[in-house]
């Protein structure tokens, strides 16, 4: 085999969605190779996965029953062997927490050049040709592989997911893992945040990002959604500086909240707080930069300084309130 | 027990700048300790302040000017650094090339724990305390945004998304890394910045490290700025009248009824 190896992501007994992204972009890489995509699942219910993800454009699904739940020392042995095994071309992963804890060990191990956070790959001739974004997104970037053999880590949500169901042969992979090797043991998980508000019930949103500057003018912000009967929220920076608590983070590590109004003050909008605020039915951006990310998903924007704009917009509500 | 840290400097860009070929126009620079970084060195100088740490080493990849960096971490509380450049590491892209590096240091150095910042702010890579951590056979934990130590082991907090988090122990020595909002960073004190002007920065480059003629896999052909497919309807005017058009849709939907 030198075509695609992808690595589906579970999680507590369901398949995340990256998994049939990794499908979508694993088969358009496959393609450009004229060549097979494999798809391996690890550790959980696989065979209850396998057959998920027997989709369409799969040629075999892997399963490897070992451990319960995500290990990245089992991860990374797995991987590590059925790569010597099939020798893919392109070994295919989830740029996930879970993703970025065993990837970079897989392509040390294996000793291939690895390209994380790719938003979009091609494949022509031996080159492949990833694109990445740098600097918090402001730019984007061609990096091309002088390797034959990568291991390429997929941003979720820039791929279609692949959703008819195929034929895929389901393959049990025998590996033998070297417990000796396994210097991690997972030993529990807990949801964070909780407390006297679930940002994820509320209908209108008030969100404040690092333009706020100083944790007393947050009482600004907090003002505004008192006018509006919304409630407040934050982006990581705020929360990260202990200026508002956890629950109230919007984002890929924190909630992701749908409203009908999402009202983004000071947020610049980078890939992990949208990812976790997109499916607002309505966005308004107030930003000083108007090349700020925020504005491309935004429905209505004040390109101005929020602290001359918010305190117009409270002055207008609580006149009519 | 000796803790080193990675430490990196990034360039931020300002709002408006210029690309010049395959990288941002310098003149739209600015240079900064890595935020990710920040919380590794203020992770690691609680433990010295807690008596679990008794030395703590920074180890940076960057070139001369990035010693004003370098000493912001040894203001803070770090004891001694490393820097390691050479000319033909301009424009570094290759996590594989940054292990190697790494694992030269760490061969010298002996560390019980390793700690680094999740990615840097400029490249946004995210792999290096990982890909060091299977180079050097230590075990490793990703995305750690809580940490208690005992005698053989760390037991963290990994940040997953969606706001679960793992709990996970490790068996050290150990590469961790590091996730923004595990602690609270220091300001330098001005104490600490005189302090730091008489401490150590051991120098290094390819050759003292043995590593003549390392190469990198990737290559960055091209540099642009994305195309912006804003749809959105831009108010303009003062702030008086966006807030008024602004309220105006906001009162459409329903907003402030109550």
């Amino acid at each position: 085999m030198s075509g695609v190896l992808a690595i589906a992501e579970h999680r507590r007994g369901e398949l995340r969605d990256v998994s049939d992204e990794l499908i979508g972009a694993g088969r358009e890489l496959a393609d450009d190779l004229g060549e097979e995509l494999h798809v391996a699942v690890i550790s959980g219910q696989v065979e209850e996965f396998a057959r998920t993800l027997s989709r369409e454009g799969v040629d075999v699904v892997h399963t490897v029953t070992d451990g319960a739940e995500f290990n990245h020392d089992v991860y990374t042995q797995v991987t590590d062997a059925l790569a010597a095994e099939l020798d893919p071309t392109v070994v295919l992963l989830p740029n996930s927490v879970n993703g970025l804890d065993y990837g970079p060990a897989v392509a040390a191990r294996l000793d291939r050049p690895l390209v994380t956070d790719v938003i979009d790959a091609e494949i022509d001739g031996d080159t492949l040709t990833a694109t990445r974004e740098m600097y918090g997104s402001k730019v984007e970037t061609t990096v091309e592989v002088d390797a034959e053999r990568t291991v390429v880590m997929i941003r979720g949500g820039e791929w279609p997911g692949a959703s008819a169901s195929g034929d895929a042969e389901v393959r049990e992979a025998e590996i033998e893992i070297d417990e000796s090797a396994v210097h991690t043991t997972v030993t529990g998980f807990e949801e964070v945040g909780g407390g006297d508000v679930d940002i994820g019930d509320a209908e209108v949103l008030v969100s404040v990002g690092r333009g706020i500057e100083e944790e007393e003018n947050i009482e600004l912000v907090e003002e505004l959604a008192d006018a509006l009967d919304a409630t407040l929220s934050a982006s990581r920076p705020i929360v990260d500086s202990g200026w508002l608590p956890k629950n109230r983070q919007v984002g890929q590590s924190g909630k992701t909240v749908t409203p009908e109004v999402y009202i983004a003050i000071g947020i610049s909008g980078a890939v992990q707080h949208v990812a976790g605020m997109k499916g607002a039915e309505t966005i308004v951006a107030i930003n000083t930069d108007p090349d700020a990310p925020i504005f491309d998903i935004a429905d209505y924007g004040i390109v101005d300084d929020l602290f001359d704009v918010v305190p117009a917009l409270i002055g207008e509500f609580e006149e009519s309130g | 027990m000796k803790v080193l840290v990675t430490v990196a400097e990034v360039g931020t860009v300002e709002e408006d700048f210029e690309i010049d070929g395959t990288a941002i126009d310098e003149r739209y620079l600015e240079y900064d300790l890595n935020e990710w970084d920040d919380y590794a060195v203020e992770e690691a100088v609680q433990l010295a302040e807690e008596g679990m740490a008794d030395e703590v080493v920074t180890v940076t990849v960057g070139p001369e000017r990035s010693e004003e960096t370098i000493r912001m971490a040894l203001a803070k509380g770090a004891d001694r650094a490393i820097r390691v450049w050479d000319d033909s590491l301009d424009g570094l892209l290759d996590v594989g090339v940054k292990t190697e590096i790494l694992r030269a240091v760490v061969a010298e150095e002996t560390p019980d724990l390793i700690l680094t910042g999740v990615q840097t702010g400029d490249a946004m890579f995210g792999a290096t305390g990982v890909s060091l951590a299977a180079a050097i056979d230590y075990p490793w934990a990703a995305v750690v945004n809580d940490l208690e130590l005992d005698d053989d082991l760390a037991h963290v907090h990994r940040e997953l998304e969606g706001g679960v988090e793992e709990l996970t122990d490790v068996e050290t020595p150990a590469v961790l890394t590091i996730q923004t909002g595990i602690n609270e960073p220091r300001y330098a004190s001005l104490r600490g910045i005189r302090q730091a002007q008489s401490k150590e920065i051991a120098v290094e480059d390819l050759a003292s490290l043995g590593l003549d003629g390392i190469e990198s896999d990737l290559r960055l052909t091209r540099m642009y700025e994305p195309e912006v497919e804003s749809t959105a309807t831009v108010f303009e005017g003062s702030a008086e009248d966006t807030a008024v058009q602004l309220a105006g849709v906001l009162r459409e939907k329903g907003v402030g009824a109550q």
